[in-house]
Order: C-alpha cells, then sequence, then structure tokens
C-alpha cells in the first residue's frame, strides 16, 4: 500500500449530482412522491483523507456512506473511485478497494470472531477464481486476519463468538474485518455510537494510525461534532440531502453555520489541548433562538 | 440417533442475555489458545468430517436394508447385491424371494429416503442462510405445501401416470414450491428486515391456505384416489422405480452442488445483504440461485414423497451446533446427516408396527415438532424482536 499525500492527485471519491431515495427502489408501485434522502450531493474525498460527513438526523449520511460502498445504487448521478466509475466495477471489485463498517451488524449464527474477521478476504478470493465452496483460507489470509485483529486488539477474542461480546469489542471485530479487506478507502457509519470514553478513544486512535502509517482514506459519519472537530481533515456538513458546507473544519464547525443546521444555540470555543474548534451545548436552551431561526 | 446428544450449550458466560439469536451456541473454544488457525475451517477438517459421515451413511444404508417385515441377513444381501451388479436383472430370479424383496423393494426405498432427507436438510441450510433466521425449513415456511399444492393440481388435471408422470408432476411441484417461496419472502422482506416471527407467520398462513386448497382438491377425487393424494401428504417413501429414483439423484446432485458453489458467498450473507453486497457478494445472483435451487429440490422431493416436515430445520440446526456454522462444510454435512435422519426414520415406520406402516412424515413431525418448540423456548427474549 503506498503512502499517498493528503494532497493526492486522483481523488479517493469524487461524486457529482447524487440523488437516491428508499421509496423508489422498495415500493416502486406507490405513486406519491419519493423522499429524496439525497438530491444532487456533489463532494469529494481526496486520497489519503480523514474525511467527516456529519449533519441532523435524516440528512442523508448513512444514505452517502452506502452509496460510496455501492450496497445502494444511486437514482441518478455518479460516484467515481479513484478515477473509476463505480457503476461500471464488479462488487468485488469495489470490496477490494473500499471497506464498509455499518452501524449495526447483528449476526445470529455462531461464528466466531476469526471466522468473522477471514470474511474480509472473500472479495480477494473472488479474484483468485476458486469455484464458490471449495476453496479454504491460505495462510496468506490466516496472516493478515491476525494481523489485523492485533491492529484493533481482538486478537485475544479470537475464538469467543462475535454475538457474545460487548459493543466495543464487536466494532472493533467489525473494523478488523475491513481491515482484513487491504482496502484503500474504509467508510464507518457512527463507528462511535453507543461506544464508551475509553472505546470511543480507542476506535479513534486505530483510525488515526491506519490513517498515518498505510495512508488510508478514511470517511466517517458522526454525531459527534467534537470527535470530527478533533480528528478529521475536512468536513462535509449535510443538510436535508444536499451539501450545506463543505470544508476544513475551521470553515465548517462555525456557531451560525451549526445553529442554521441543527436549529439549536450551540457554543464554540478552543480545545485546550489541540486549539481546534470544540463545540458544546449551552446549559440552558434558548426557546427563542429556536424561533429566530424558523424564522 | 444421536443426533441430539451431540450439542453443546454455551451458557452462563458473562455477557448473559445472548443478543436476539443464540442460535447454534457454539462452544467457544478452549481458553489459552489464542492461534487464529485453531477455529477455521481446514481442508483437512472438512474431508475427515466428511468421509466419517460418508461413512456412517454407509452403515446406517446396510443396516435399514437388513430391517423389515422379511429379515434378510448381511451376508445374503451382500451375495443378492453383488449377484445383481454382476448379472444384472438376470441374475435376481436365481436368488428366490428375499433378492426380489431386497432389489425391487427395500433398497430403492433406502436410497430414495436418503436421498429425500439429503435434500431437505440441503434447502434447509440454504434458506437458513439467506433469511437469516435458524428456524426456517421448506416445510414450516410452507414451501413444501405449495409444492405439494402444484403436485396435486397437476394430479387433478391429469398428467397422472404417463411417462412423462414424474417430470410434469415435478414441474408444477417446483412451481408452487417457487411461488409460496417468493410469497414468504416478500411478507418477510415487507419489514426491512426479516424479524423471525414475520416469517414464522407467514409461513403458518401459506400452510393453511394451501392445505385448504389441497382438501378441496382431495375432496373433489373419487375415495380411491383420494386415499392414495391422503397417505402421500402425510410423507410416504413408498419404494419407488429406478427411474424416478435417477431422477431424483440427479436433481439432488445438481441442486446440491449448485448450492454448495454458494456456500462461501452464503457465509457472508448471514451478516445481512448490505454488509454482503460491501464485502463484495453479487447478494441478489446469490438469492435467486439458493431460491430457484431450493424451490426445484422442494419440488422434485414433495412430488416423490410428499410433506415430511422439520427434517430441513432440525438437521441443519444440530448441525451446526457439533460443527460450526461455516456453511462450505455444514451444507454437505447436513445433506448427509438429514440422509441418515430420514432413513432411520423411515427405517422406524417400516418395522415399529409391522406389517402395518407408520407415515415417515408422522415421525419426522413427532421428532422435530418438540426440538422446535424447545428452540422456540429457548430463545424466549430473542423471538420478539
Amino acid at each position: 500500500m503506498t503512502t499517498s499525500s493528503k494532497s493526492g492527485t486522483t481523488p479517493a471519491y469524487k461524486v457529482t449530482q447524487l440523488t437516491f431515495s428508499y421509496r423508489s427502489h422498495r415500493d416502486r408501485s406507490r405513486s406519491s412522491e419519493p423522499e429524496w434522502s439525497l438530491k444532487g450531493l456533489t463532494c469529494d474525498v481526496g486520497a489519503g483523507e480523514i474525511f467527516g460527513i456529519v449533519g441532523p438526523n435524516g440528512s442523508g449520511k448513512t444514505s452517502l456512506l452506502k452509496l460510496l460502498a455501492k450496497v445502494l445504487r444511486p437514482q441518478t448521478g455518479k460516484v467515481e473511485l479513484f478515477g473509476r466509475e463505480l457503476e461500471g466495477m464488479r462488487q468485488d471489485a469495489v470490496a477490494r478497494t473500499v471497506a464498509l463498517v455499518p452501524q449495526d451488524g447483528q449476526q445470529i449464527f455462531p461464528f466466531t470472531i476469526t471466522e468473522t474477521v477471514l470474511m474480509g478476504r472473500f472479495p480477494h478470493q473472488q479474484r483468485r477464481g476458486s469455484l464458490g465452496g471449495f476453496g479454504w483460507e491460505g495462510p496468506e489470509d490466516l496472516r493478515l486476519a491476525r494481523q489485523a485483529m492485533e491492529e484493533t486488539d481482538v486478537a485475544h477474542l479470537a475464538h469467543r463468538l462475535i454475538s457474545d461480546v460487548s459493543g466495543g469489542e464487536r466494532q472493533r471485530a467489525v473494523i478488523a474485518r475491513a481491515l482484513t479487506q487491504q482496502p484503500k478507502v474504509l467508510l464507518l457509519d457512527e463507528p462511535t455510537a453507543f461506544l464508551d470514553l475509553n472505546h470511543q478513544l480507542e476506535i479513534c486512535a486505530i483510525l488515526r494510525r491506519l490513517n498515518e502509517q498505510q495512508g488510508l482514506t478514511v470517511v466517517l459519519s458522526s454525531h459527534d461534532l467534537n470527535l470530527v472537530s478533533q480528528h478529521c481533515d475536512r468536513i462535509l456538513l449535510l443538510k436535508d440531502g444536499t451539501v450545506f458546507r463543505l470544508g476544513t473544519v475551521e470553515e465548517v464547525i462555525q456557531p451560525d453555520v451549526l445553529e442554521t443546521v441543527y436549529r439549536c444555540e450551540v457554543l464554540v470555543d478552543r480545545h485546550p489541548v489541540s486549539g481546534l474548534p470544540r463545540v458544546t451545548l449551552p446549559s440552558r436552551p434558548a426557546i427563542s433562538m429556536v424561533h429566530r431561526i424558523e424564522r | 440417533m444421536g443426533i441430539l446428544g451431540g450439542q453443546r450449550r454455551f451458557e452462563g458466560s458473562g455477557e448473559g442475555a445472548l443478543p436476539h439469536g443464540d442460535v447454534g451456541t457454539r462452544v467457544a473454544a478452549a481458553e489459552g489458545t489464542p492461534r487464529a488457525e485453531q477455529s477455521v475451517l481446514t481442508s483437512r477438517r472438512w474431508v475427515t468430517t466428511m468421509l466419517t459421515l460418508a461413512g456412517a451413511s454407509l452403515l446406517v444404508m446396510i443396516a435399514s436394508l437388513r430391517f423389515g417385515t422379511e429379515e434378510i441377513g448381511f451376508v445374503d444381501s451382500a451375495r443378492i447385491l453383488f449377484g445383481a451388479l454382476r448379472y444384472g436383472e438376470t441374475g435376481i430370479d436365481s436368488l428366490g424371494p428375499s433378492s426380489v424383496i431386497l432389489l425391487q423393494v427395500r433398497l430403492p426405498r433406502v436410497l430414495l429416503g436418503f436421498m429425500v432427507g439429503s435434500c431437505l436438510a440441503a434447502v434447509g441450510v440454504g434458506l437458513q442462510a439467506l433469511l437469516r433466521n435458524p428456524l426456517a425449513d421448506p416445510y414450516v415456511l410452507g414451501i413444501s405445501s405449495g409444492a405439494a399444492l402444484g403436485a396435486a393440481v397437476a394430479m387433478l388435471v391429469g398428467f397422472g401416470k404417463t411417462v412423462l408422470a414424474l417430470s410434469a408432476i415435478s414441474f408444477c411441484a417446483f412451481l408452487g414450491g417457487l411461488s409460496s417461496l417468493i410469497v414468504v419472502y416478500r411478507i418477510a422482506l415487507s419489514y426491512g428486515h426479516l424479524p423471525i416471527h414475520t416469517l414464522l407467520l407467514a409461513g403458518v398462513i401459506l400452510n393453511a391456505i394451501f392445505s385448504a386448497l389441497i382438501m378441496f382438491i382431495t375432496s373433489t377425487m373419487n375415495p380411491n384416489r383420494s386415499f392414495g393424494m391422503m397417505s402421500w401428504l402425510m410423507g410416504t417413501l413408498a419404494a419407488p422405480d429406478y427411474p424416478a429414483l435417477i431422477v431424483l439423484t440427479v436433481y439432488l446432485f445438481v441442486g446440491g452442488l449448485i448450492l454448495f458453489m454458494q456456500t462461501r458467498a452464503l457465509n457472508i450473507l448471514t451478516l445481512g445483504e448490505e454488509s454482503a453486497r460491501s464485502l463484495g457478494v453479487e447478494v441478489e445472483r446469490v438469492k435467486k440461485t439458493v431460491f430457484f435451487t431450493s424451490a426445484l429440490l422442494s419440488g422434485a422431493v414433495v412430488s416423490v414423497s410428499g410433506l415430511i416436515g422439520f427434517v430441513g430445520m432440525v438437521i441443519p440446526h444440530a448441525v451446526r451446533m457439533m460443527i460450526g456454522p461455516d456453511h462450505r462444510l455444514l451444507l454437505p454435512a447436513s445433506a448427509l446427516v438429514g440422509g441418515i435422519f430420514l432413513l432411520a426414520a423411515d427405517t422406524a415406520a417400516r418395522t415399529l408396527l409391522a406389517p402395518a406402516e407408520i407415515p415417515v412424515g408422522v415421525i419426522t413431525a413427532l421428532a422435530g415438532g418438540p426440538f422446535f418448540i424447545y428452540l422456540l423456548m429457548s430463545r424466549k427474549g430473542g423471538l420478539a424482536r
């Protein structure tokens, strides 16, 4: 894996005029106007960046991540991955470049953590052309899986069932699975939701290390504005399925910008150590504030 | 049969209440072995397991040949079988009545029982993975009764006992099975994910509707035919002819191979469709393949043996507890164990009340039903996701 500079030549992603709606996918028969999750979204993600996606509930964060992983297909618009159009790529070719860490991955069958992590080798095994059922994990696959498990500190849980471990451990195991795909881009949907402080910190440390050491491009969505402002190179602020603001931390984490999007008063000061913007909510919600923005 | 004997439950770990789906509850491997290779399926483990099961299958087949109204010793059996192999049809007469029983009645029945059990278990494995539901089974979900309805319609219309009989009835059974599978899937999918109770309810309702239609068809037949119909519906392995056996063998091998080719993708699909897609699985293609093949196998099985329930649910479940959830081994191993199980059940059906015969579907339902209830009870919290 090459260490690409943050201002790499080919962007990791180039997204043009993307529109997407769940509605028209699932029940095409209903004649009502589809509810657009994304309407004409255009943005780009540089190679080697840590890229944060924020926005209120329902602003399209998860949809965007799934579209970037080709898990969902857009109605119109296109996504280019390192210069190649996603639509024309095979699913396993996408999976060799992009790994997605979804928000909830419940497993109902008794797979161990090792078995789960090894599933990340699937797209590569597909390329080797081994026929479906035949084909075993080779030494290289096992080595990569073990390495990823050590990286995310789940190696000691190798034989536990994925359904038996705690939320933080499961999340780390899923990240290990994603790393086993040997991706150039890692997409994470709210990687720290439901995790306690210690585990949040751990996940962030893992992501930063991978980004710095391997030049991994990281795209993550989060509700935690402070996490995003401390760790991301650039931030995409979504509102109602479109770009409200796209830029550096300083450009996006501003009181008036956030107040317009989130419709509540926020205080922005500086983080005592990093000096980066820090967001706090006022101790008492100001009712008048809501009215001001509504108007 | 020892099917339940090998199950190992893993309870009372620190995490307490297992999330919504404690399924196989495999024992988490021993402490202090953190090497990644240990829990992983290897070609060596695959071969050992399959050879053991194949050996067991052979033994059970030989044992089943012995039992029946007419006892035929092992030595005689061997002599008759080798004689038939060497001299073909002409060799049969020279060996007397027991050779006729063995070759014309018992052997085809044993082979049929084994293959039907294999098909049902293999289909069960595929459906459970695809629907991410450990209680899925062609019988419980109404796929078998859909196939039975198709077959019943074919019989009513009178594709009856012609040369094409088997394939015409099988084809209608396939169509019936496929359509009910699609209906079940649609109903369950309308919730976005596939909650277990929705799926089971859908199956119950479909079963009720199809049963009513089959009853209606039966009631319009003359008593003679309707009796035959009823005993077929209860699940029977009454001696088939060899051409029918050959057709079923082809179905089983082709269908089984197609399913087997999907097993690695099925492993990934247990993570959910979106995760599977992000890992490079062509979800729609795999889904269609498994649905189609399952319906085909169910149709073929139902048209020769009627409704035999619970094999497709119990066997994969028990096998998963013993060897783990990796479908590359789970599918072929379940197929063999399913064959063994149904063969044993059928031998019991033939001998328990000999010379009278119990429909084998009755035996499997009596064995599988309580197991099903036990599974439901043991997942209390999980069921109501």
